[in-house]
């Protein structure tokens, strides 16, 4: 049965990335796209620098984005024993721009897609780690905080407001800056698939990769979390050396990827309630892989979307996400199985 | 009977918790207590007084103030949680119901200690889990999830998880909270039952006092002074010591019965003559409608006949009148 399902979501997965090289503002024929990925020195020259060059790597982006937001989401989820937590929604994705916008600023420079865009490979390297470490210090705080909070809600609530201080935080320093800096920002804060390119894309997967490597190998410590930390520690686990395992993972992930790709939101929080759905389990070992898989199709479908194929238009990617993501959560608070089921 | 094995005993154990800095609030302390392999033991106390807390230092989750805890002769606290976690299994009040987990999941996380880094199961395992899902009569629900199971139910899965765990000893948390009295029987039986077969020690707090004189070992008994007095259930009830810890205002432990009773003392008096059923169910009756049985009362009560039949006989200062029904009895006498 979960073979089937596996291979159901395989061939989405080969569909929606053809089809995600074939959109663009440039018409190109799937068919010419499959023999331009297969042989790339056949045909049209300019064909084959936009797949290389933008859409190949906007397409392993969107890849590596949906494993890697979706994994963390589904770790926090079970951390904190919340159904509603995710890195956007509990201010992670914004102590990850924190970060980033720390380390611009002391280069004195903007947080902007164009600005990061130009930042060398050491540059990237400094980034993705003071996005990680602004990702960990909203985690810890929170984890510190939920610890004396029964209410997942309330934790919800706090999380959100962490979130919009941190955000509050970078938007006065951004408020002294240029009108043409601040409309940079705001796009960066939109999200972006297609700025991650060359050395970045290869820095972004080994980042990303190294996180779900970690939270793969600890898929039995957050089995036994589920039960809360009593019942862990009964069971032998050190609760408190798998925290920080689970809070480094996640801030690996989703402070790497918010670092080339801005905030993006709602696929941390739905992609693990699809795949517990899809695959009617609590097992990490099959929820981290089948995270994987859905939001990797998930990405893709919404980057399909943002192009809105047939026009020149694109949208940011955030707008699609939010979109898609927001009903998912409906469905988990008011859906027929209501918070309990997570 | 074969000398009984000590499997985890305290020696001055003193129980609380930090409160700021270089202070302590101690609640109860020091205890000598000790725990012997196939063994019930039932630990009661008023609410408040620490058995919680006890419960939680005994099995490792908490420091204890003062004293030591020894596990089959080690120390508690020098042993790693993996190394605990073979010997001493829970169930807590903690709230499981949020996991997505179905029932046969959580049953299989009592493997957790056995099981390699990823926590795939052998099919030792797998026999272990299934020996824990029969011994507690959960293969009933083994697919449905655990949110949707009633209290009872989600009591006896959280037991089997704790069976499949394979520890010598086995620590409940008010086990019996929001079951009903069906519910609260059978498992207090399946315990008794538990810890007679399978030779485990088995340590639960409740606030089931009678069935806890039925089925245990052992009671502890906690005050909220911080006292313990341990024994037999039938020893603390002849020595007085539930009197002491649960006697209050208006309510008194009645040794004679081993109940409470919550009936104020009677202004009328009665005697009452007869020892079928019928004539404890009527003494009770009695009671309950105001009445003091006394052997020396001028009102005499006879209860003769079979409990098929049984005819109520009164006196009263040489006037006589026979009953048939306890009803009409009752009616006529409250006047």
């Amino acid at each position: 049965m979960n073979k089937i399902k596996v291979l159901v979501l395989l061939s989405l997965l080969v569909t929606a990335f053809l089809l995600d090289v074939a959109m663009g503002s440039v018409h190109i024929p799937l068919k010419d796209v499959i023999k331009v990925l297969f042989t790339p020195d056949a045909g049209n020259d300019t064909w084959v620098y936009i797949i290389e060059k933008i859409r190949l790597p906007k397409a392993l982006t969107a890849i590596i984005v949906g494993c890697g937001l979706s994994v963390s989401g589904l770790q926090m989820q079970t951390l904190f024993r919340n159904p509603l937590a995710g890195p956007s929604v509990l201010g992670i994705t914004a102590g990850a721009s924190l970060g980033v916008a720390l380390v611009m600023l002391s280069a004195g420079s903007i947080t902007s897609l164009y600005t990061i865009k130009e930042l060398g490979i050491s540059g990237s390297w400094l980034i993705i780690m003071a996005s990680s470490l602004g990702a960990a210090l909203i985690m810890i705080l929170i984890v510190g905080i939920s610890s004396s909070l029964k209410d997942n809600v309330i934790v919800l609530i706090v999380g959100v407001m962490i979130g919009n201080i941190t955000l509050s935080v970078i938007s006065i320093w951004q408020y002294f800056s240029s009108p043409e800096l601040i409309k940079d920002y705001l796009l960066w804060t939109f999200g972006s698939l297609g700025g991650v390119t060359g050395g970045q894309l290869l820095i972004l997967a080994v980042v990303v990769a190294a996180g779900l490597l970690i939270s793969f190998l600890s898929s039995k410590l957050l089995d036994a979390l589920l039960l809360g930390d009593n019942y862990a520690r009964s069971m032998g686990l050190t609760v408190k050396r798998a925290r920080i395992l689970i809070i480094a993972s996640t801030s690996i992930l989703a402070g790497g990827i918010t670092a080339f790709c801005g905030p993006i939101g709602f696929i941390g929080i739905a992609v693990p309630h699809l795949a517990r759905a899809l695959f009617s389990t609590s097992n990490h070992r099959i929820l981290i892989p089948a995270c994987c898989l859905i939001g990797t199709v998930l990405m893709l479908i919404c980057d399909i979307i943002a192009q809105m194929p047939g026009s020149q238009t694109v949208l940011p990617i955030n707008v699609i996400t939010a979109l898609v993501g927001s009903p998912v959560v409906i469905w988990v608070i008011a859906g027929p199985k209501k918070l309990r089921g997570f | 009977m074969a000398e009984q094995k000590i499997l985890l005993h305290t020696s001055g154990l003193t129980i609380g918790y930090p409160s700021g800095k270089n202070k302590s609030k101690a609640i109860a302390g020091p205890l000598d207590l000790a725990l012997f392999a196939g063994q019930l033991v039932c630990l009661l106390g008023p609410n408040g007084c620490g058995k919680s807390t006890l419960l939680r230092t005994i099995s490792g989750l908490q420091e204890p103030l003062g004293g030591g805890i020894e596990l089959e002769g080690k120390n508690l606290r020098q042993l790693k949680p993996s190394q605990v976690a073979k010997k001493i299994s829970l169930v807590l009040t903690d709230n499981v119901r949020s996991g997505n987990l179905d029932v046969y999941s959580l049953i299989a996380l009592g493997r957790y200690p056995y099981s390699g880094w990823l926590g795939i199961l052998t099919e030792q395992d797998k026999l272990i889990i299934d020996q824990a899902i029969k011994a507690t009569g959960t293969g009933a629900f083994l697919g449905r999830k655990i949110d949707s199971l009633s209290d009872g139910e989600c009591q006896k899965v959280m037991l089997a998880r704790a069976m499949a765990q394979d520890t010598p000893l086995i620590i409940l948390d008010e086990p019996t909270a929001h079951l009903d009295l069906p519910s609260r029987i059978q498992l207090m039986r399946l315990l008794h039952q538990l810890a007679k077969e399978t030779n485990k020690a088995i340590l639960l707090s409740t606030h089931e006092l009678d069935l806890a004189l039925q089925v245990a070992d052992q009671i502890w008994l906690m005050s909220s002074g911080g006292g313990l007095d341990a024994g037999l259930p039938e020893e603390l009830v002849l020595n007085g010591a539930f009197q002491h810890a649960f006697n209050k205002d208006e309510i008194e432990f009645d040794a004679a019965t081993g109940t409470f009773n919550i009936h104020y003392a009677g202004k009328q008096t009665i005697s009452v003559t007869g020892d079928s059923t019928t004539a404890f169910w009527t003494r009770k009756a009695l009671v309950r409608n105001g009445f003091s049985i006394s052997a020396t009362a001028e009102k005499k009560l006879t209860v003769s006949g079979e409990d098929s039949h049984p005819v109520w006989e009164v006196d009263d200062n040489g006037k006589r009148a026979v009953y048939t029904t306890l009803s009409e009895f009752l009616d006529t006498i409250k006047i």
